[in-house]
């Protein structure tokens, strides 16, 4: 029993190369992942079921534009800016992922800070992660009024194919709300670390499982996922 | 994306040697993933210019298919990156990666039927509601 419940997993054994290696950790007693502690391996099945999501909604749109005979709204336009008398295309869009990368970068580099024990280093880097989150939402927003003002709804829009409303707002809605939570979850990791709860092992107050700095690795994962669902969501929605 | 993770799996050897250089103080959680600062810098520095080649895509307004094709690749590059490096999926065993990397690739199968479905129903549009003239 004791096995289960632990946290890090120990040394885990050989690992065969190639499609045998694989075929030997999936029929071997037990566990599937061997060095993967569990936390870390639930987070990875979850981002698989999200990308399902993604996948089903990006189809979806990918669906109504092609099976459309209305002309589909040119993102390129659409999303255009007049910046200092400048008009210039897909700029707000273009800045959106400059500054999510740069969430990624930084949440990157933060997991490695974690792994060397530099406390306050990992948090600020977290934070920094959190405050270019909210940017990016803050810019959706400054985004959606756009183009609510403009006369976009989920059933019409002044440009073209009615579907292009309902596509853009359930697409990037879902993928706002996730850089929503995350940066929720950032805020109450880095306040963690601040703390000090992953040096003294400190257990939580909900699982009352021992803390440890893996936690800032598995909540990269999820923020790293945010930004991967961006790329498909910048490429499929924005640019094609 | 699986492609790209295989062949940083390829170079495992030379990625390895990081792996192990952890700070004596790390004594209890030494096993967690270390790299290399610089590492993250570099991929953080070809998302940076992947990012703006697909701006310069649409700025340049290419049209057709050199523009959907750009799309894809500097995509797939991106895409490939942020999960083999920064989300350490390059170091992971295989069991995981092609757990977690194969089943996304399947999806394709869906695409394929939803492009069949799409066509489909353009053409029964087209044929029967298209507007009087």
């Amino acid at each position: 029993m004791a096995e289960t419940v632990l946290t890090n997993p120990g040394e885990s054994p050989a690992q065969t190369a190639g499609l045998r290696g694989i075929a030997d950790d999936w029929s071997s007693d037990q566990r599937a992942f061997k060095n993967v502690s569990w936390g870390k391996a639930m987070m990875w099945i979850f981002l698989l079921s999200d990308t399902f999501i993604f996948s089903c909604f990006l189809l979806s749109y990918m669906t109504a534009r092609m099976s459309t005979t209305v002309p589909w709204p040119n993102p390129s336009e659409v999303f255009a800016l007049e910046i200092a008398g400048h008009h210039i295309p897909l700029i707000l869009i273009a800045i959106m992922t400059f500054v999510l990368i740069s969430s990624s970068g930084t949440m990157a580099m933060a997991v490695n800070f974690g792994y060397r024990r530099d406390r306050v280093k990992t948090a600020v880097l977290m934070l920094v992660t959190a405050a270019l989150g909210a940017t990016f939402v803050g810019m959706q927003a400054f985004e959606w009024t756009k183009l609510i003002m403009e006369g976009v709804r989920p059933w019409e829009n002044p440009w073209g194919a009615a579907q292009f409303g309902s596509s853009f707002f359930m697409i990037t809605g879902f993928h706002g709300t996730h850089v929503t939570f995350g940066v929720i979850f950032l805020i109450a990791i880095a306040r963690k670390v601040w703390r000090g709860d992953f040096d003294v092992e400190r257990r939580g107050f909900f699982t009352s499982r021992k803390g440890h700095y893996e936690i800032v690795e598995i909540m990269g994962l999820y923020w790293h996922f945010v930004d991967l669902v961006w790329v498909f969501i910048f490429a499929f929605f924005y640019l094609w | 994306m699986t492609n790209v993770a295989v062949h940083l799996e390829a170079q495992q050897p030379s990625l390895h040697a990081h792996v192990h250089d952890v700070p004596a103080s790390g004594a209890t959680h030494a096993k967690g993933q270390q790299h290399p600062i610089k590492l993250y810098l570099v991929v953080w520095g070809w998302l940076f210019v992947l990012s703006a080649c697909s701006y310069l895509v649409d700025y340049f307004h290419f049209q057709g298919y050199l523009r959907w094709s750009l799309i894809l690749l500097f995509m797939v590059l991106k895409a490939g990156l942020i999960v083999a490096v920064f989300m350490h999926m390059a170091w992971e065993r295989l069991a995981l990666s092609y757990a977690i990397l194969l089943p996304p690739v399947l999806v394709l199968v869906f695409v394929a039927i939803m492009v069949f479905e799409s066509d489909y129903t353009h053409l029964i549009r087209v044929s029967f509601f298209a507007p009087a003239t």
